[in-house]
């Protein structure tokens, strides 16, 4: 077991673990009606490392990355970002400092790829040449040929499109990197290509990611850390081997087995640890 | 952001530099009928004889609007009857004798002439033949036959003098009664869809259509004699005119004002020639007559039309897309301004000038005529449901994930608002201001109601002459406008909607 999944953090005084994490959720709850999407929940997440919040669709999972970002309003409790308690006057400086990929990538179809990811340092009034450098380096993190920018999102593959949703994302380089299924809308082929990529990208950037998926392979494929959800409660947090070894409850080893068939598929070693 | 302030600038120039100035010296009016125009062109040439240049506001659109036009002084003098004064102006309240007519007109600032000389009051008419095979003569013999059709003018429907009263005093048993616009009734006479409505004792399609005007046994009419109302300040801002209008009084008997609309109507001669003739053969007043060309007319009708259509579009975008972006960005606030600009476009277009004439003379604007505000603000109202409602659900058509991926990079409202809401809804903005324009292109044509002109004039004289041609010098305009305004709105999508929007996969 790496080093990084020992249960030290758990044990901090509450004070410090809420100040060194990257993200703090503190007893955060969220309803929408009579529907409990999320129970009150203390969660963190520490800077350099890749997590997955991993379970069914319902589970709350999206809900927690938007609640992060302040997109839905918490219920109860705080959500600190770097220390700072996310509220109506920091959001937006708080949104920035946050990369955002969905599903289908939410590209803006009146905008070309270019312009979709300049579209925030044009509002910060970067400079042009600055902007240039900064898309430029960013196609080639993530292995876009420069012209397929001028093109709109109409006209680019599934793949594509979310590569130019990273891009997007990364645009202020921001601290954390929140992913909501970024994989789920392609076909398979695209799919293998683009998690590789991926994993590679978040290597070199050496960010906190938060992946949301439902997939126990990607799951086992991105993450140092899991969090497994169920009902709007987090059920066990942990490595793969981890879950599989320890499990906090039989629904553990219950949705780890429903998809076990194609786990033999992927890597199984290790992702190296962050730089926590 | 530059280019939307550079393109509200220009829309507020297009829409508010005038091409018109408001015409100077003695301003005429008539209603919409043959006679009332006939005599206001002899006014006109009365005033011009006295050496004053003037303006006649020709078929502006009933009693009411010419009064309160009068009343704001954007008419000085128009041919007025007195049952009308009794009964509609002042309310049958007011005693109907001469006297206490003149004191109560006089309070509110307006003179009465004296009689011209004819009394043209209402009357029942049927087809002559019709009311042989019935038997009927007299009003009361209509009480026998409950089954006849009744079609009236939509102003003798609800006048005081009108049908209501009419009923109640003989006791008619009719059900089936029609309020229709005048100029049709005898048309629908003529084809059996009615059997009786009202007529005019100096209407010279009496004899034409060979109708039997209804002796009045009970003497329900009063008495119409024509006569002028005047305002008083006339007589000190034209003091040489005043003469001159009142060569009319007891100048005009009932066989000729029958043979002068006789002369327009049925020999097809212009109401300023058949005047022009009376004024030389009876007063001895020489007229000059411009001749009009058709190319002259349709420019100069679609010159004022176009002035109509841009100054009640332009405003009406620049207001409604604001209304449309609160509407759908707040719920409350939304269902109220839906609601609003959904109950303005039931109000009957007439109905609205009326409500409407008042406050632009409040405000110090001419509510009649040429660039009047009336018909431009009561044009620019129509115009907002369309484009309020587009704004609206174009907005909210959006997709919620454009909406929170445009949250999440952290830009602020405003700016995503401009540069994601609004041009993800343009196609539904420029649609709703697309049917906007159609609408309003056709609307426009109510501005003849009040004197503005456009291309709704010769559809209202055509229609009042019972002449095609001249309801097609204004219909066909208006609908090849119309198209044009669709097409070019058509060619705007290339300007306003994003090209990310116009092309498709694999281009």
């Amino acid at each position: 077991m790496p080093a990084w999944a020992s249960d030290d953090d758990h044990r901090l005084p509450a004070e410090s673990w809420i100040f060194m994490a990257i993200i703090a959720l503190e007893n955060v709850s969220k309803k929408y009606g009579q529907v409990t999407a999320l129970a009150p929940l203390d969660l963190t997440f520490d800077a350099g490392r890749i997590y997955v919040l991993l379970g069914t669709s319902g589970c709350g999972k999206s809900t927690l990355l938007k609640l992060m970002l302040g997109l839905v309003s918490a219920d109860s409790g705080t959500v600190r970002i770097a220390g700072e308690v996310l509220c109506p006057a920091n959001m937006l400086e708080l949104r920035r400092r946050i990369g955002y990929v969905i599903q289908h990538a939410g590209l803006f179809p009146h905008l070309t790829a270019s312009q979709n990811v300049s579209l925030v340092a044009r509002q910060l009034k970067w400079a042009g040449p600055r902007i240039e450098e900064r898309l430029c380096e960013l196609a080639e993190l993530v292995q876009l040929p420069r012209a397929e920018l001028e093109r709109f999102s109409s006209q680019l593959s599934g793949g594509q499109q979310q590569r130019v949703g990273l891009m997007r994302a990364l645009m202020l380089d921001p601290d954390v990197l929140l992913m909501d299924e970024p994989l789920g809308a392609l076909d398979p082929i695209i799919r293998a290509d683009l998690q590789a990529d991926l994993r590679s990208i978040f290597r070199r950037l050496n960010k906190t990611v938060v992946i949301v998926t439902h997939d126990v392979h990607e799951a086992a494929f991105f993450a140092d850390e899991i969090l497994l959800l169920r009902a709007g409660q987090l059920v066990q947090r942990g490595s793969l081997s981890e879950l599989l070894k320890n499990p906090a409850d039989p629904f553990v080893t219950e949705f780890i087995n429903a998809q076990r068939h194609t786990l033999g598929d992927g890597p199984d070693d290790a992702p190296a640890g962050g730089a926590a | 952001m530059t280019r939307w302030i550079a393109t509200i600038v220009v829309l507020l120039l297009l829409a508010f530099v005038p091409l018109s100035c408001r015409p100077q010296g003695l301003k005429v009016g008539s209603k919409k009928f043959t006679e009332s125009v006939i005599l206001g062109e002899m006014l006109k040439s009365l005033a011009e004889d006295a050496g004053t240049p003037t303006t006649h506001y020709r078929e502006l659109g009933g009693t009411k609007l010419v009064f309160q036009a009068l009343l704001n002084g954007d008419v000085d003098v128009y041919p007025e009857y007195t049952g009308t004064i009794a009964e509609e102006i002042l309310g049958s309240d007011a005693a109907a004798s001469p006297g206490a007519m003149e004191a109560a007109l006089g309070e509110r600032g307006v003179l009465l002439s004296r009689p011209l000389g004819f009394n043209n009051t209402y009357a029942l008419a049927m087809l002559a033949t019709r009311a042989d095979e019935l038997g009927i003569e007299r009003i009361s013999d209509l009480a026998r036959h409950p089954d006849l059709v009744f079609g009236f003018g939509n102003e003798f429907m609800d006048r005081q003098d009108g049908w209501p009263n009419l009923q109640q005093r003989y006791q008619l048993p009719q059900r089936e009664v029609r309020g229709l616009d005048h100029d049709l009734a005898y048309r629908q006479l003529n084809l059996g869809s009615i059997d009786v409505t009202d007529a005019y004792t100096t209407d010279a399609k009496i004899s034409a259509y060979e109708l039997r005007l209804l002796e009045d046994d009970l003497n329900y009419f009063p008495r119409y004699d024509a006569l002028l109302l005047i305002r008083q300040d006339l007589a000190s801002r034209f003091p040489q005119v005043m003469s001159s209008l009142l060569r009319l009084e007891g100048a005009v008997s009932e066989a000729e004002m029958m043979a002068a609309n006789s002369r327009v109507e049925l020999d097809q001669i212009s109401e300023t020639q058949v005047a022009a003739e009376f004024l030389r053969a009876k007063l001895g007043v020489t007229a000059t007559i411009e001749k009009d060309s058709l190319l002259r007319r349709v420019t100069e009708r679609t010159i004022e039309h176009l002035d109509l259509v841009r100054k009640s579009l332009i405003p009406a975008i620049l207001l409604a897309i604001p209304l449309g972006i609160v509407a759908a960005k707040s719920a409350r606030s939304g269902q109220f301004i839906l609601a609003v600009v959904g109950v303005v476009q039931t109000i009957p277009s007439l109905a609205l000038l009326v409500i409407l004439m008042p406050v632009m003379a409040a405000l110090g604007l001419a509510s009649v005529g040429l660039g009047s505000s009336t018909a431009v603000t009561a044009l620019m109202l129509y115009s907002l449901l369309p484009i309020v409602r587009n704004t609206f659900s174009g907005l909210r058509s959006v997709a919620g994930e454009y909406y929170e991926t445009a949250a999440a990079l952290g830009l602020p409202a405003g700016y995503r608002l401009a540069n994601i809401e609004l041009p993800l809804a343009s196609r539904s903005i420029l649609s709703g201001i697309k049917t906007a324009a159609v609408i309003n292109v056709g609307f426009a044509t109510l501005g003849a109601l009040i004197g503005a002109g456009g291309y709704g004039q010769p559809i209202i004289t055509g229609i009042r002459l019972n002449d095609t041609g001249t309801i097609l010098e204004g219909a066909i305009p208006a609908a090849l406008l119309a198209l044009a305004v669709q097409g070019g709105f058509e060619l705007s999508e290339r300007v306003f909607v994003p090209r990310g929007l116009r092309i498709r996969r694999g281009d």
